[in-house]
């Protein structure tokens, strides 16, 4: 009986992380919800921020703002979003993925990267591989405030100002649905051009009126601007990191439970076997007598 | 059929208009502003106050309470982004007065340079909330 009881605690330990994994899933369906609102409330927001901005990078101001110049583009700087926690599947690993072969391309082409850094994974991913990190900002929680993040922001804000990065882009995963999250590397700063459409309907020549200066009033919406982007990127990448949890959590309950009933059937054969060798055994025993 | 503007409403927390307007009344920093259709394109910031939509058509106009945010005018379509919006309808007079009391309050007791910034913003929010309630009322009578 001795492979029998060995089958006994590997069940045991097998139901112990079913537990766990069950206890995850619907802790992360619940602040999946929440994460859910979160995001959707805000992403109006940051749409129309989006918008604007394009409008805006048509304009042709007389004052000419560092974030509207294009310049040649010596150093990239990447803001990186990631999850503080695992246990959420391939969600960051699929970001890194996608982000290691853009970095390639730089590099391919001479030019440096620096990153800032949000979340614990992304913090420990490039201790492993290395990078020139300028900023990092961990332990967010479930509810992650503007305030939290400007620091991160204004590191690479003034980098670029000063010259030392020509071009900033974010990574995060973009929620989809619950299913499927897509990791998207977009670029913050120079402004990105408005699309096809609205370029159509704004090509003369035109600039706004700017009250009360076109200066203050530039530096109020860029600031925002970036603000609320970088705020959507980590509402936006929060609810992928729950969902992907509960998909994860999901798919390891499930393989436990298959597990356990395998496991089952060959604890019941090798039980099975041991009473029937054991009756042959008494048969045969009373039968030499 | 008089001529319409699209205008969208987002604030931080969500969208709060999105619909076709006659006219936009929005407090902007240099004074209260009205935009008819085919204004011509503006940026502004907006203070304290209060974003009335006229849809047109004989509908009843349509109030917002903003705390601030930037104004964005093109011929065709108006936007504005608030820093925090509430639909005034669901502005709470006792929350305002409340905080109307709290920041003279705190105005008269705090000596920092920072804290009575701070304060005098906080009245200027709260004024501005208690006098969207007020013409609001004034309309309903």
């Amino acid at each position: 009986m001795a492979g029998a009881k060995e089958i006994r605690t590997q069940i045991g330990s097998i139901k112990n992380t079913r537990k766990i994994t069950r206890a995850m899933e619907m802790v992360a369906a619940a602040k999946m919800r929440k994460a859910q609102d979160r995001m959707l409330a805000s992403r109006p927001y940051a749409e129309k921020m989006r918008q604007v901005i394009g409008h805006l990078s048509l304009a042709h101001p007389e004052q000419k703002h560092p974030f509207l110049e294009r310049r040649e583009v010596k150093t990239v700087g990447y803001i990186i979003v990631s999850s503080d926690r695992g246990l959420c599947g391939g969600l960051n690993n699929n970001l890194f993925r996608a982000l290691v072969n853009e970095v390639k391309e730089h590099q391919e082409r001479g030019q440096r990267v620096k990153y800032c850094l949000v979340g614990n994974k992304a913090v420990a991913f490039f201790s492993r591989v290395g990078g020139e990190v300028l900023a990092q900002a961990t332990h967010l929680g479930d509810t992650p405030r503007v305030e939290e993040l400007v620091g991160t922001v204004k590191v690479m804000l003034d980098a670029y100002e000063a010259g030392e990065v020509d071009e900033v882009r974010i990574a995060y995963n973009r929620f989809v649905n619950t299913m499927t999250q897509n990791p998207t590397v977009e670029t913050l700063v120079p402004l990105p051009e408005a699309d096809a459409e609205e370029r159509e309907k704004l090509k003369h020549h035109w600039d706004y009126i700017y009250e009360p200066d076109a200066r203050e009033v530039l530096e109020d919406l860029l600031g925002r601007y970036l603000e609320s982007l970088v705020y959507q990127a980590v509402v936006e990448n929060g609810a992928c990191e729950q969902s992907a949890r509960m998909v994860a959590m999901k798919a390891a309950s499930d393989n436990a439970s298959s597990l356990i009933d395998e496991l089952e059937l060959v604890y019941n054969k090798a039980r099975q076997a041991a009473i029937t060798q054991e009756i042959s055994e008494i048969v045969s025993g009373a039968a030499a007598v | 059929m008089a001529m319409t503007v699209h205008v969208d409403i987002v604030s931080a927390e969500g969208e709060l208009f999105s619909g076709q307007g006659e006219m936009i009344y929005a407090p902007a920093v240099m004074g209260e502003i009205g935009i008819a259709p085919r204004h011509a394109p503006l940026v502004t910031r907006l203070k304290p106050g209060d974003v009335r939509v006229d849809p047109g058509q004989g509908k009843p106009m349509e109030h917002f309470y903003v705390s601030g945010g930037i104004l964005e005018v093109q011929p065709f379509r108006v936007t504005v982004l608030a820093d925090t919006g509430v639909r005034a309808t669901d502005l709470d007079e006792a929350a305002a007065l409340e905080a109307k009391k709290r920041a003279e309050e705190a105005l008269a007791n705090k000596t920092g340079e920072m804290e009575i910034a701070r304060a005098q913003a906080e009245l200027a929010e709260a004024v501005a909330q208690l006098q969207t309630i007020e013409k609001l009322r004034k309309m309903k009578k």
